[in-house]
């Protein structure tokens, strides 16, 4: 729409030739700087101990896999990846429902003292879950609640809920007034209206906290680090790291293992890449 | 248009906020309730009562019963290898902001809006964020090795004629190595959040920039940056709090040592509040940590106008 004279235009693609081919071999760099490190992780997983030593960086040939087979058919990784799907499911499903139906009535309802209470409840935003893992391990530990799934689960929805609420506030405003209107004139209740109209419309921003819910939950150490120490209940992160603690010798069976406990999460944010991606902006953009 | 201009009436002067019934009473109580228990007893409930354990000298056995006032917090307050905790967390802060975050920016405009291949590099650079920081944290423990037969590092540079160094184990190099790890892990959501905000900015803008005859550098600090402001300042944000409270890759690659010299104050939070469990001591760690955090947030907000996301990272 802009009138642009086409000799600007020529001018511009041509200024742009030189600095295009820069752009690229910057981009490249550090497209090497973020893939070598996984790749030599992945190649050390496919080596014998011998050559972790002699050829550490090649490429491996003939590829061993019996690193993997020697983790695979022992039973503690696949309890590992139990446990984090365990509590993964618990605190994605937990937030989920709980922060929707706290935000809906946030968006869409009125009552006295509501600014008071999303202030409460979104206080969370000023701190993250270190600073308070010491006083949440003693409260835990006074309701005999350590050692369990269960306050795995609840602390980490109790720590995702100010953040999602905020990022689902926004969403939910962002559907047209008219529409709850609408559906009071036929007679829905507020419930109604949350279940059949705005639940179904937001699939879109609940697939994205749901995502962003379950990348948090799998990748958190810090909560089952303090509240669990019985290693049959330990998650993917924190037995990686005992793993590693107790093989730090063995450099490509410990591969073998981050390898494994990385691949679910590779897999699952190439399919979610753009779930991850909105809901992350989404919240940032509207500052 | 009667029934719209009835409709809006029936509002209570809201936009898009419904009439208050008796029925929606007992909706807002239930649907709040879960999430106010939950946060409740979880977040803010521990946070009250570790201003109670704080004050005693508590080593978890047995209920807390030596009352010490304010003394812990003295000893935090004068003990050196907490200043060195707090000096560490603010280098990270002051590298993170003056290095990690003008890369991301540059990064983004590098790719902008429609450079071909803009989502692959947005996917590769955006990678290490979603992987855990366990694995992040292992990975670069290998990378960081002194042998060069065994940290690929020193063996680049062996290759160009370098001593190979000791990185993770030496007090200089230590800190610089943490940083690079966390730069690696999170320059891809900075720059993915930079990536966005750009989509956010009219094209036309820049384009108008250059007609009047601004060159590539200007149109950047003049026109791009001052409108990507608010993306910044949630960057900036989410950067200085997450570099405050780091605890996870410095625990896994360093446990914050040699000698205390990549200590930040949640791994020496962790070490006397969960190794030695000192639990009173721990909790006044943690409420130092916390009130640091509250003090650069109020004021953080005070100063800029509220970014509407500062949650999970």
């Amino acid at each position: 729409m802009t009138p642009i004279s086409p000799s600007y235009h020529r001018r511009a693609t041509m200024r742009k030739a030189l600095p295009r081919a820069l752009q690229y071999l910057v981009l490249s760099i550090f497209t090497l700087i973020v893939i070598v490190p996984i790749v030599i992780l992945v190649f050390g997983a496919l080596k014998t101990r011998g050559e972790m030593y002699s050829l550490p960086y090649t490429i491996p040939n003939p590829p061993h896999w019996e690193n993997f087979g020697k983790i695979l058919s022992q039973p503690t990784f696949w309890t590992m990846l139990r446990n984090s799907i365990v509590v993964m499911l618990g605190t994605t499903s937990g937030v989920l429902v709980i922060c929707s139906m706290a935000a809906f009535v946030f968006a869409r309802l009125n009552f006295r003292g509501k600014n008071l209470a999303f202030n409460f409840l979104t206080l969370g935003l000023m701190f993250p879950i270190t600073v308070a893992i010491m006083p949440v391990f003693l409260v835990i530990r006074q309701m005999q609640l350590t050692n369990t799934h269960l306050a795995v689960i609840l602390v980490q929805t109790a720590f995702q809920l100010s953040g999602n609420i905020m990022i689902l506030h926004g969403f939910f405003q962002a559907i047209p007034a008219e529409l709850q209107d609408a559906s009071y004139i036929d007679g829905c209740t507020a419930f109604g209206f949350f279940w059949r109209i705005l639940l179904p419309l937001a699939r879109p921003a609940l697939s994205a906290v749901g995502a962003l819910t379950m990348i948090a939950s799998w990748n958190d150490l810090l909560t089952p680090l303090v509240l669990i120490d019985v290693d049959k209940l330990w998650t993917l992160p924190l037995g990686t790291m005992q793993f590693q603690g107790q093989y730090g010798q063995d450099l490509a069976l410990v591969a073998a293992f981050v390898t494994l406990s990385a691949i679910p999460t590779l897999i699952f944010y190439l399919f979610a890449e753009r779930q991850i991606v909105s809901g992350l902006t989404a919240g940032a953009l509207k500052g | 248009m009667e029934i719209t201009a009835t409709r809006r009436t029936m509002k209570s002067g809201g936009n898009g906020q419904a009439p208050h019934r008796a029925t929606d009473s007992f909706t807002i109580v239930l649907f709040l309730l879960p999430a106010f228990v939950l946060f409740t007893l979880f977040v803010v409930y521990p946070i009250l009562r570790s201003v109670y354990f704080s004050q005693f000298n508590w080593n978890g056995l047995g209920p807390a019963v030596k009352y010490v006032g304010l003394d812990n917090f003295k000893r935090i307050l004068t003990d050196k290898i907490f200043m060195t905790a707090m000096k560490n967390g603010l280098l990270i802060v002051v590298l993170s902001l003056t290095l990690q975050l003008p890369l991301s920016l540059a990064l983004a405009i590098m790719v902008g809006r429609d450079l071909p291949g803009r989502v692959f590099f947005r996917t590769v650079f955006f990678m290490p964020y979603v992987l855990s920081e366990v694995i992040t944290g292992i990975i670069w423990l290998g990378l960081f090795n002194a042998a060069p037969e065994r940290g690929f590092i020193n063996a680049l540079l062996v290759l160009v004629g370098i001593q190979p160094q000791t990185f993770l184990g030496n007090i200089h190099q230590v800190l610089a190595c943490i940083f690079a790890v966390l730069t690696w892990k999170y320059f891809g959501l900075h720059m993915l959040l930079f990536m966005a905000g750009l989509q956010g900015i009219p094209k036309e803008l820049e384009e108008a920039a250059r007609i009047d005859g601004a060159n590539g550098w200007q149109v950047i600090t003049h026109v791009t940056i001052p409108l990507l402001a608010s993306t910044i300042r949630t960057s900036v944000y989410l950067s200085v709090v997450g570099a405050l409270t780091q605890f996870n890759l410095v625990w896994i690659m360093t446990r914050g040592g040699p000698v205390n010299a990549s200590e930040v104050m949640a791994t020496y939070m962790y070490r006397y509040g969960f190794v030695r469990l000192w639990l009173g001591y721990g909790s006044a760690v943690a409420l130092v940590m916390l009130v640091i955090c509250l003090i650069f947030s109020i004021v953080y907000l005070r100063l800029v106008r509220q970014p509407d996301y500062l949650g999970s990272y």
